[in-house]
């Protein structure tokens, strides 16, 4: 294994990605540490997606280094893709497939030992048991991000890459989701990348947020340190700063302002 | 919570391991495909459908021409045993194609290259679908033949089996750069798939000799393997015998044509990873 103690599983070095005059990212650099949730943030065509997509060897940057669990992504990706694993609402599963069948062909995929129990056992964990045999296709869209949900972990991935992971879900659903991935984390020292606009989630969640803006990243800290250093109550309100440019006050400021 | 993996580390998947999992990775996609066929009876029909009316239709032609020409007269077989292995060929080139644009309708390509499946991997998961979907396609038509119109394809006997995997293989060849252009420019070039390949028929001499083409076009239809299995078969059917010289010309050929299409499909992927064209991909 090349993920040693105290080793980051992420390491972003530099990283700039161009499409003829637009530049998507612009040297963007930093590490997550392993074991550890943690949240990219920003607004549209902010440069999480493109991220995301880079880490998962989808999407090859124009400059800079990416490092996953100890290999280079650029020119190791086949050696680590086997304990990654990444859902996303955004990018489906074979629609006329079942639901069992498409788990089927992602556990042979993982080259997993045995199939058929991984996937009851998931089915079990995530509530798929009564509609493993319907067509992906005509779920809803709650149940199919469950499904999503269990693809991602049939590997039972060192690193897990959610894009929004509780999008188009109800609260209840959501709150749930999110109890079976901190579950998941405590249990298997798994480390969690996600990119979500839900801020709740990410305070509930997170360890470290990475805050990104027209590809560049524009602050970064656990969700707790930002919200002191914005002065706000909530991430919410201070993705609202940063999105809107307004810098965080000085502290001589704040003080001012409580007097 | 345990993943049930193989092995623990992935990282030293290497000889004998390392080629059992990418046997296992192969076998999910052609899984996959064969999931598909087997929910959808309607597929398997029109696999089977077109086929066997070009069967029908070319064997009342035959049965006007035996009448009619001297030169079907002498091989009532010829023009059936030519419009079955010109569908070995189209089948075979769909057959990777059309698999490979299921995952760009379904937009699934995303998760598969996020999944430890590599390129050549999927090119040949491609190609035995592919094989399967021509056998599907062409022997039904190839056993009504002969209660329909007295013609037994397989009574060409091993030349037969050079014939078909020459055909194959070139159908491999052109569904791999058809499918390679549409990752490169989307589904709207998805039409391909079948101009490419009829593109190939008036080249090929399925219908008739290469030397019935005009002098300046038959160097461009001896550059095809097609146009030497044909010419090939006819030789069997009229009693000339099988010419190892057209075998050897098709396999080499092939050679080239299936090394330079794989090496534009892996081509096309980097490229396609490049510029992101691995997510953006679907109706």
């Amino acid at each position: 294994m090349n993920e040693r103690a105290g080793q980051p599983a992420v390491v972003v070095d530099k990283v700039t990605k161009r499409y003829r005059d637009v530049t998507a990212l612009d040297g963007v650099s930093f590490t997550v540490a392993a074991g550890s949730t943690m949240a990219l943030l920003g607004g549209n065509g902010a440069g999480k997606t493109t991220t995301i997509s880079i880490l998962l060897g989808l999407l090859l940057p124009t400059a800079g280094a990416v490092r996953v669990l100890g290999h280079d992504m650029l020119r190791e990706r086949h050696r680590v893709l086997g304990r990654m694993n990444f859902s996303s609402p955004y990018v489906d599963l074979p629609r006329r497939l079942s639901v069992a069948e498409n788990l089927t062909v992602y556990a042979h995929l993982y080259g997993l030992a045995d199939p058929v129990g991984r996937i009851r056992s998931l089915a079990a964990a995530l509530d798929l048991a009564d509609f493993l045999d319907r067509p992906t296709g005509d779920l809803s869209s709650g149940q199919r991000t469950r499904v999503a949900l269990a693809k991602a972990m049939l590997n039972a991935p060192r690193l897990l890459l959610l894009d929004e992971p509780t999008a188009s879900l109800d609260p209840d659903t959501a709150d749930w989701v999110r109890g079976y991935l901190q579950a998941y984390q405590r249990e298997s020292g798994a480390t969690i990348v996600l990119a979500s606009h839900n801020m709740s989630e990410v305070e509930r969640m997170c360890d470290d947020v990475v805050v990104m803006r027209a590809g560049v990243i524009v602050d970064r800290g656990a969700p707790a340190a930002l919200i002191a250093k914005y002065g706000r109550q909530t991430m919410e309100e201070v993705f609202l700063d940063i999105a809107r440019d307004r810098r965080a006050p000085s502290l001589d400021t704040r003080l001012l302002a409580s007097r | 919570m345990s993943g049930g993996h193989d092995r623990s580390d992935s990282d030293v998947q290497t000889g004998h391991d390392g080629l059992r999992l990418a046997a296992r990775r192969v076998y999910a996609i052609i899984l996959r495909h064969l999931y598909v066929l087997r929910r959808s009876w309607p597929r398997i029909l029109e696999l089977t459908y077109w086929p066997t009316v070009q069967m029908i239709l070319w064997g009342f032609v035959t049965m006007f021409f035996v009448q009619n020409s001297s030169w079907v007269a002498q091989a009532t077989g010829v023009l059936i045993s030519a419009v079955l292995l010109w569908d070995v060929l189209f089948r075979s080139n769909l057959g990777v194609s059309l698999s490979f644009m299921e995952e760009m309708w379904a937009r699934n390509l995303g998760q598969l290259f996020v999944s430890p499946l590599r390129p050549i991997e999927l090119a040949i998961a491609l190609t035995v679908m592919s094989f399967i979907r021509a056998l599907i396609s062409v022997t039904p038509a190839a056993l009504l033949a002969l209660p329909l119109f007295d013609v037994w394809v397989f009574g060409l006997g091993l030349p037969l089996a050079a014939f078909f995997f020459n055909l194959i293989i070139f159908g491999w060849s052109i569904g791999l750069i058809v499918s390679a252009l549409v990752l490169r420019l989307g589904l709207g070039a998805e039409s391909l798939a079948w101009v490419a390949i009829f593109a190939m028929a008036p080249l090929s001499g399925i219908y008739y000799p290469i030397a019935s083409l005009p002098a300046w076009l038959q160097p461009i239809a001896w550059a095809l393997p097609s146009s030497s299995v044909f010419e090939g078969m006819r030789s069997v059917l009229f009693g000339h015998g099988f010419r190892f010289d057209l075998l050897a010309s098709a396999l080499a050929l092939n050679a080239v044509y299936l090394a330079v299409a794989i090496a534009i499909f892996l081509f096309t992927i980097r490229v396609a990873r490049e510029r992101g064209l691995l997510l953006q991909q679907g109706e």
